[in-house]
């Protein structure tokens, strides 16, 4: 595997340069998974693209790096203690670094030259090939589908410009993938609720829950879906209501303090019983926290978000794989048992790229409302009955009246105040959640069957953790295993408590400052965790530094 | 034509509420409208709770709430005639911004607003509307803050249809709600209506001894005129339509609704979803 950083400010290019590159690594067959880390501002300041690829699966980045592309002096600067010791810096010869690692091209000239400034970062592309050994037989039709036609020429020589003023200098690998998809956590998420049927997507926009947005406005039309940009999160979460209770499928979603404002509508959809499927993009809080980075700090949050109490399922994407059947799933739940449903996902997996096997629909299947009408007797739209769940009709649908009601009600949906059907209705609702508590996924668990130590930890630290795993079980054959939890809420806690009761040493690892899974696994099950390794700085942490952190013992 | 029933409510004996139930219901008669076809929607306080009074589907939602979740219902199944009922503190106090943005959205929804000046479900404290002064329980040496008027507002930012009536005047009001509901766009409707338990300065009285009806000759598309009109809410309250517009709806600006079915009946096509993930390869 190696890795590549694409590093500047902001407005130079690096996102369109890393999508660039990445794209034709692909095509080469290869595995890629791009992390991105950026500033919250428009122009200026230090971002940068970490792309790593190879020809064995890749979970997550890593900050061991085989080549910088440095757009700017101030990347040399931060990264150049990261490249391993035959790293390159490729760059232009304007930038000012005299680092003996440093390959200097006439880069801005020679894309002047081409009659654009913007084609250097394909000169750079092109060398990044030939540096690794990757031929050029895939660029011309790859390029095809990347540049705008009017500018396909002037780039595809430029690939080429950069590919002959360099030699190969690492272990050529062989692409073995063939046709994976590559894209982001967001767009994943997005297209998820596309198969699922979502037909209205409501939101304010907030980083980096927009680019879900972004991904199913670019689509609506030809996926005839409603996006509609809310005037506030409020706005955004109860249009998403009122369009599911008329009978379509709908979803909101935002990022940890937009989500503080659509609380009180996440407990309307419990009430009332609307179908609802809601996306929390996590970024570090609280209020405006760190806009643009990554954190896993609003699981407690989620878990217990409104006042009273009611049925709400949350789950963690993992990974781009989880991003799409999972969302998939949230939809069906939602419907099916007429409740909220939380999906949890965080900026790193959100905004990172990665390869994986084409999306299968032929198994996918979303309940529908129930949709028949009730000829004899009345329609009782919370019917009490023994699973709690109640017939959904669509207003409009049939003859039959149906009602939505955000007070206590009764089986008609009227305003009650008495204390019985205060108590069934109560009982009704949080009955639903036996029948979804038999359905939930088990934490997947990754390493050895005869692990001593047992990791734990849910979302998007999958891939760091796999793969953390996989180097301590070579260190230490056969000591280490993991659980990491998609389904977190309700918890499933089977094979959670017959893995705690095997392991000798339990450690939580979460992208936050409090162990909160960690809590949450206390308060439901007593189990209580020897070490956690917590991570709140909003970088996501890297399978690397998990094993430092496990081998150097004792950390909060 | 549909029959709708009322049922029993929890308002004061004399509330402006019952004149408005009262035409409501017989305007939907006579449109001949069905039950069925009707989603009658509220957010929180004494008038939202008029969905649970008439036979119909009813959404009652949270508090200033309503209009988003009235209007997703209606892009979710142009179908549905959608009618909006709630109050001054939930139209223009908490639910100020949706009412302002939703005027700039116009989806195809009726809005009728209760306006008593007051709030009362919660016993009395001001509302948008009420007049600078007054006392109350919290404004206990008077409301300090000028009264909003919404009229004014609404035909400023830009609403297609912009109507005052009064709920002492069953038959004009049945009027104005017709032309409201067949309106094709966000409507809304100001009906200025008594609190009798908590508002002892506008009452029945006060606005009966001030209200009159725009003039046969009134040009309701004459913009400036209409906020003239607007302007007076003093020894004369105008009731009528002050302001009407022929716009472009949400659903004729939508590109994904315009022309075609209801949204809720647009299945996604799995080949389209098909060639989405193929252009990720």
């Amino acid at each position: 595997m190696y890795n590549i950083l694409v590093g500047g400010a902001a407005g130079q290019g690096i996102d369109t340069t890393a999508a660039n590159l990445e794209m034709l690594l692909k095509k080469a067959g290869y595995y890629v998974f791009t992390m991105r880390d950026f500033m919250s501002r428009v122009r200026g300041g230090h971002n940068f693209s970490i792309i790593r690829f190879g020809n064995e699966p890749i979970f997550s980045h890593s900050a061991k790096l085989d080549g910088i592309i440095a757009l700017d002096d101030d990347t040399v600067e931060i990264h150049n203690k990261e490249l391993n010791k035959d790293g390159f810096i490729l760059c232009d010869t304007k930038l000012k670094t005299e680092n003996e690692k440093a390959i200097k091209l006439n880069m801005d000239s020679m894309a002047k030259e081409l009659g654009n400034p913007k084609v250097s970062g394909s000169i750079a592309i092109g060398a990044v090939l030939k540096l690794f050994g990757i031929g050029l037989g895939h660029v011309d039709e790859t390029m095809k589908h990347l540049v705008k036609e009017a500018y396909l020429e002037m780039n595809v020589k430029a690939v080429r410009i950069g590919y002959e003023s360099v030699d190969t200098r690492f272990r050529f690998l062989e692409g073995t993938t063939g046709d994976y998809m590559i894209l982001s956590g967001s767009k994943a998420v997005g297209l998820g609720a596309l198969a699922a049927g979502v037909k209205f997507y409501s939101a304010y926009p907030m980083s980096p829950s927009t680019a879900v947005m972004e991904f199913l406005a670019s689509k609506s039309v030809e996926a005839g879906i409603v996006v509609e940009q809310a005037e506030d999160e409020i706005a955004g979460i109860n249009m998403a209501i009122g369009a599911s209770f008329a009978g379509a499928r709908a979803m909101t979603g935002t990022s940890g303090g937009g989500f503080c404002l659509k609380v009180e509508a996440l407990g309307l959809s419990g009430i009332a019983e609307i179908p609802l499927v809601v996306i929390d993009v996590q970024r570090p809080g609280p209020a405006t926290g760190l806009p643009t980075r990554t954190e896993q700090s609003d699981l407690k949050f989620v878990i217990s978000a409104a006042q009273g109490e009611f049925p709400r399922m949350v789950i963690a994407l993992r990974n781009h794989t989880d991003a799409f059947y999972q969302t998939i799933r949230a939809f069906d739940l939602a419907e099916r048992y007429q409740i909220p449903v939380i999906v949890l996902s965080d900026q790193y997996l959100g905004d990172s790229t990665a390869t994986v096997e084409p999306y299968d629909l032929s198994d996918i299947q979303v309940a529908e409302p129930c949709g028949e009408e009730y000829k004899e007797g009345e329609y009782l739209r919370y019917r009490i009955t023994e699973d709690g769940i109640s017939p959904r009709l669509i207003p409009g649908k049939t003859k039959n009246l149906v009602s939505a009601d955000s007070d206590e009600h009764d089986e008609r949906g009227f305003i009650i105040e008495s204390s019985e059907e205060r108590i069934q209705m109560m009982d009704k609702r949080m009955r639903k959640l036996d029948k979804l508590m038999e359905e939930l996924q088990e934490p997947e668990f990754i390493g050895e069957e005869s692990f001593d130590t047992l990791l734990v930890g849910w979302g998007s630290t999958y891939g760091p953790i796999r793969e953390a795993v996989g180097v301590l079980n070579e260190k230490e054959p056969g000591k280490y295993g993991a659980l990491i939890f998609g389904d977190v809420f309700p918890l499933p806690k089977k094979l959670l408590i017959e893995k705690a009761t095997q392991a000798k040493q339990l450690i939580n690892i979460e992208q936050n400052a409090t162990g909160q899974l960690g809590g949450l696994i206390r308060e439901q099950t007593g189990i209580v965790f020897d070490r956690s390794i917590l991570k709140y700085d909003g970088r996501q942490i890297s399978g690397e530094e998990i094993v430092e952190r496990i081998q150097q013992g004792g950390v909060r | 034509m549909g029959d709708f029933q009322t049922f029993q409510t929890a308002w004061c004996p004399g509330c402006g509420n019952f004149g408005i139930l009262s035409s409501l219901k017989s305007t939907l008669e006579e449109l001949g409208k069905d039950p069925h076809e009707v989603l009658l929607v509220g957010g929180i306080g004494q008038a939202a709770k008029t969905p649970q009074y008439l036979s119909g589907n009813s959404f009652c939602g949270l508090h200033g709430r309503s209009l988003p979740a009235a209007a997703a219902a209606k892009i979710a199944n142009e179908k549905l005639t959608v009618i909006v009922n709630t109050g001054d503190g939930d139209s223009y106090g908490e639910g100020g911004n949706h009412f302002l943005h939703n005027i700039r959205r116009n989806v195809d929804i009726t809005h009728f607003i209760h306006d008593n000046q007051i709030y009362g479900l919660t016993k009395g404290q001001a509302s948008p509307t009420t007049a600078e002064g007054q006392i109350t329980g919290v404004q206990v040496t008077g409301s300090i803050n000028s009264p909003l008027n919404p009229i004014l507002l609404a035909i400023a930012a830009g609403a297609g249809f912009v109507a005052r009536a009064f709920s002492g005047d069953r038959e004009h009001l049945k009027q104005i709600m017709k032309e409201a509901i067949s309106y094709k766009g966000y409507a809304m409707v100001d009906i200025l209506q008594p609190c009798v338990t908590y508002n002892k300065i506008n009452t029945f009285a006060y606005y009966k001894n001030r209200v009159y009806q725009l003039e046969a000759d009134y040009d309701p598309t004459d913009r400036v005129e209409a906020m003239k009109r607007a302007m007076e809410f003093d020894e004369k309250i105008p009731i009528g339509v002050l302001y009407k517009e022929e716009k472009e709806d949400f659903h004729k600006k939508n590109i994904v609704l315009a022309g075609k079915e209801p949204l809720l009946d647009q299945k996604t096509d799995r080949k389209v979803i098909q060639s989405l993930i193929q252009e990720f390869v």
